[in-house]
């Protein structure tokens, strides 16, 4: 009855097959960086992709075509790490299957405050859009915990999901009545919103890195103490966590990572669901382990996802956020049909 | 003694119908107002003598235009499409206990409004045919929301999560559809995604009119069975109920209507959502509440494009309107229900 | 006093799949009380929701009567047989009479209002339960021992000869459980309706039922008079517990005194 997970780290300090899942991981990952950086509009044949990449001496049309996808795979990579540790850390801390920036509304608060920014700041330049997203998506991030979280059972799946999608409505009719009397900020906001990785150049990467190490470096860190609060805040106290301070500090780091990720790539949702899910599927609910190896498996799915996005679309491209919802709501789907009654 | 407390009863359920009664005919007579104003107002205001006079038949020079092909369609739509969102929401809110369990949440009108944005984009059908592919999207939507959802044992908690994932797929593929459109299929898709009366047709409200007229009696018919599934699958069960059965024609009654309003004007925010809880507000519980929830939706829509053609120097569409003014409410109910804390 | 048979035949039933019961058959007797026993998860409760419908059973046949409830009218099924959910909802800003009123459901046609019978039925049940006083409050306002005083008179409302109740005393304070019990055994005694129920409390059971059904793992391990059935073995057999069985010093019934590893008198 009580909520216990299956697998306390005292029996077992490894998870079972760990060695092999993260041999197979770091294969996928390499697969797909390679598949990123050859598949598009050109493909590229192996010789020019090593060319690209190694032999920087060499002046190839496929060798330049590799060099300017560096920058888009580097973004994607970083992004679905990100999305992947963020899943992982929200779900630890709401003890909440289902938390995803997706769910959470984030995506329509960023969107919200660069309208805003536009249209009353005139901010125009894509650094400063981006601080505001960044802001609007972590506010929408609190406000949609905050309500959901609310009453006495805490976050549970059901009111997390229902908080964000009328949070979600309530932002997108304000973004419209914005941008209705407004043409040119409709224009301007646009652009910023179809920005998604394809439009990712090596300015997006170097503003995204700080947000993604500090993100990253907090996950670790509190790791071992969210392994303690996945059994009952009360447990975890009686073990010697500080609860509070833990769960705001990996709640900030999830938010700074998927706030800042969304700001730079527009809507992507799902990732952190996936990428969470399949890995504890396989090597269990250890937190130490689920959140690096999120990290990589998010990076795997968002750069397959593109390069398939890049055939589905074409000529033009298909949003990866298209596509990842797409694979991921199933999966929340499957999660709602597994789950007992009492846990939604 | 006996006697004492059925007379307490006894007046306490007349007081609570004179009540519901009263504030239906004012409902009523709100809506009827909300018409002649629609009629009356726009770039030039005709006086009501004209009005009567053009839609007895007889023809003015420019207020026959007016009135017959603007404002008499727009009414038209914003009646028959209010009554449809306000009833059709109600019956889902109050059959899954969450008034944050509406069309708009679960999927449904996203169902509809993908099958119709494919039928434009991709086959190219007829605006018939489009509307019909509404209503069998928001019931394949319902089938197989619900279908997953049962199981053996029905959960609504189960049913709202998959409406969102479901949800989240179907607003993927309208994207992906709207990708791969051709620029001049757009327009036409476009008014399947936001709500809207600008350029209603009389024409194409009339399979709306029809479903409303068939559908409503259904729907008060079933009012009872619906108050016992107030109670919980099993209280419901064991006062006789066919849970399922009951529960089976009022979705398909109330998605047909939702999807044929769609049709006509577009998902137009928070009316299945706010009609609802307001006419448990205004009229109080323990009586069925789908006819002022229907009004309710009628006030709603037409207050809503009247605020939105003449309140602002900008006009905007009647549901970005309902979506300002229904947010707060949203946040409001939310908080609420959480705090009682049994989602 | 109506009598009624009511039966099950080799039932199996059970959730998704899963087996719970298997091959239970039962006889309730009518216009007495029975009482359901079992330890956590041993199928008492899938029992007591498949009798009343609430669970299509997998094999087998409830039988009223001689006739199979799954082929009668819901109506007219729910005009014999009433339950009691173990945790049924409440709407919101519903007032007490409206909710007892709702118990008329099955005897109201869809297109009449109320009828001279049916505020009889509630005032009768509302004076019943001691709730008269609370008739225009709402349920929301009330304790949980008056709350569930409330959902007894909707069951009463309905007017069924054949009553079920799932944990009717569960979250109650020992107080009002005994009040609880007291009420439905005036109901027993008045109107001679049969009472089901699943109860927890072995002790209370002992004392209130005038019929013991014991489930153990999805069957039926024993069944009778309190007097007769309930022994030091029985309870070690469905409880897992060593314990003395005295005689009850207020009800002269079966009292069981449990015994744990320590406090026991050398």
């Amino acid at each position: 009855m009580k909520n216990i997970p299956e697998k306390g780290n005292k029996q077992r300090l490894l998870p079972k097959h760990l060695a092999k899942v993260v041999a197979l991981l770091l294969i996928l990952l390499i697969v797909s960086i390679g598949m990123s950086l050859a598949f598009g509009s050109r493909t590229i044949s192996l010789e020019g992709l090593i060319d690209g990449l190694f032999h920087p001496s060499v002046e190839s049309h496929e060798a330049s075509v590799v060099r300017q996808r560096i920058a888009r795979t580097i973004f994607g990579l970083i992004c679905g790490a990100a999305l992947g540790v963020s899943g992982a850390l929200m779900q630890s801390v709401t003890r909440n299957p289902i938390a995803d920036p997706s769910i959470l509304g984030v995506n329509t608060g960023a969107s919200l405050f660069v309208v805003c920014g536009i249209a009353f700041l005139s901010i125009h330049s894509p650094s400063e859009y981006i601080w505001l997203a960044i802001v609007g998506a972590m506010l929408t991030a609190v406000f949609v915990f905050g309500i959901g979280s609310m009453g006495a059972s805490g976050a549970t799946p059901l009111k997390l999901v229902l908080a964000g999608a009328a949070t979600t409505a309530i932002l997108s009719s304000l973004v419209t009545a914005i941008l209705i009397p407004r043409t040119n900020v409709m224009d301007q906001f646009r652009f910023w919103q179809v920005g998604s990785v394809g439009s990712a150049n090596w300015d997006s990467v170097h503003i995204f890195i700080p947000f993604f190490m500090a993100g990253i470096v907090i996950a670790i860190l509190v790791a071992p103490a969210l392994n303690a609060l996945a059994l009952g805040d009360e447990v975890a106290t009686g073990l010697g966590v500080r609860t509070g301070v833990i769960r705001m500090l990996a709640a900030f780091a999830g938010v700074l990572l998927c706030g800042a990720a969304t700001a730079l790539a527009g809507p992507i949702g799902f990732i952190g669901l996936l990428a969470t899910h399949l890995i504890r599927l396989v090597v269990g609910p250890d937190v130490r382990f689920l959140i690096p190896l999120a990290a990589v498996s998010g990076a795997i799915i968002l750069l397959i996802s593109d390069v398939c996005g890049r055939f589905l679309g074409s000529p033009g491209e298909l949003e990866v956020g298209i596509l990842t919802a797409f694979i991921g709501a199933p999966i929340l789907i499957l999660i709602t049909m597994k789950a007992k009654m009492r846990t939604i | 003694m006996m006697n004492e407390t059925m007379n307490k009863i006894i007046k306490a359920r007349k007081k609570r119908r004179n009540r519901y009664v009263g504030i239906t005919i004012i409902l009523a007579i709100i809506t009827i107002v909300l018409c002649c104003t629609m009629m009356i107002l726009g770039n030039t205001i005709y006086p009501v003598a004209d009005v009567i006079d053009v839609l007895l038949g007889e023809t003015i020079p420019g207020a026959s235009f007016a009135i017959n092909e603007i404002r008499l369609p727009r009414t038209v739509a914003g009646l028959f499409a209010g009554f449809a969102f306000g009833a059709g929401g109600y019956i889902f809110q109050t059959m899954l206990r969450n008034p944050l369990a509406n069309p708009n949440v679960i999927g449904i009108t996203t169902g509809s409004s993908a099958a119709a944005v494919f039928c434009i984009i991709v086959l190219h059908t007829s605006s018939t045919v489009v509307s019909l592919a509404a209503v069998v999207g928001g019931l394949v939507t319902v089938a197989i929301i619900y279908g997953l959802s049962k199981g053996t044992s029905f959960s609504i908690g189960r049913l709202i999560l998959i409406g969102i994932g479901i949800q989240a797929m179907l607003n993927a593929f309208i994207s992906y559809l709207m990708l791969i459109g051709k620029t001049n299929d757009l327009p036409n898709a476009l008014r399947w995604l936001s709500g809207s009366l600008n350029g209603a047709e009389l024409e194409m409200t009339y399979p709306l009119i029809i479903a409303v007229v068939i559908v409503t009696p259904v729907l008060i018919y079933f009012a009872k069975q619906l108050e016992m599934l107030e109670l919980g699958e099993q209280a419901a069960t064991s006062l006789g109920v066919n849970t399922n059965k009951t529960r089976v024609i009022l979705m398909i009654s109330a998605v047909l209507i939702i999807a044929l309003a769609t049709a006509t004007t577009g998902p137009i925010a928070f009316i299945a959502f706010l009609a609802g809880p307001i006419a448990q507000r205004v009229v109080g519980v323990g009586f069925s509440n789908i006819l002022p929830a229907g009004l309710i939706g009628v006030i709603l829509v037409l207050g809503g494009d009247l605020i939105g053609q003449f309140a602002f120097e900008t006009r905007y569409p009647v549901g970005v309107i309902t979506g300002i003014i229904g947010a707060p409410y949203l946040i409001y109910l939310l908080i609420r229900i959480n705090r009682k804390g049994d989602i | 006093m109506t009598t009624h048979t009511f039966e099950t035949k080799h039932i199996q039933s059970g959730y998704d799949n899963k087996t719970i019961l298997n091959d239970v058959n039962l006889s309730i007797p009518s216009n007495q009380i029975s009482i359901i026993i079992g330890a956590n998860g041993c199928g008492k409760s899938t029992l007591l929701k498949t009798m009343a419908r609430l669970i299509k059973p997998t094999g087998g046949d409830v039988l009223l009567d001689g006739k199979s409830i799954h082929k009668m009218a819901p109506k007219q099924l729910a005009k014999v047989l009433g339950l009691l959910p173990q945790s049924p909802i409440v709407p919101e800003g519903i007032t007490v009479a409206d909710l007892v009123g709702r118990g008329r459901f099955p005897h109201q046609s869809v297109m009449k209002g109320w009828t001279k019978k049916d505020y009889e039925a509630v005032a009768e049940a509302l004076e019943m339960m001691n709730i008269t006083e609370f008739a225009d409050r709402h349920i929301d306002e009330l304790s949980g021992g008056q709350r569930q005083r409330v959902w007894i008179a909707m069951a009463l409302a309905q007017q069924t000869d054949i009553l079920f109740l799932d944990e009717p005393t569960t979250f109650l304070d020992i107080t009002y459980q005994v009040e609880i019990l007291d009420l439905l055994t005036d109901l027993n005694r008045k109107y001679g309706t049969t009472i089901v129920m699943v109860l927890h409390d072995i002790n209370l059971s002992a004392r209130y039922a005038d019929y013991i059904f014991a489930v153990q793992k999805g069957q039926l391990v024993a069944e009778g008079k309190p007097s007769d059935i309930i022994t030091s073995t029985l309870v070690k057999d469905i409880f897992g517990l060593d314990c003395a069985v005295i005689n009850d010093p207020i009800s002269a019934t079966p009292l069981v005194v449990p015994k744990g590893r320590y406090h026991v008198k050398s």
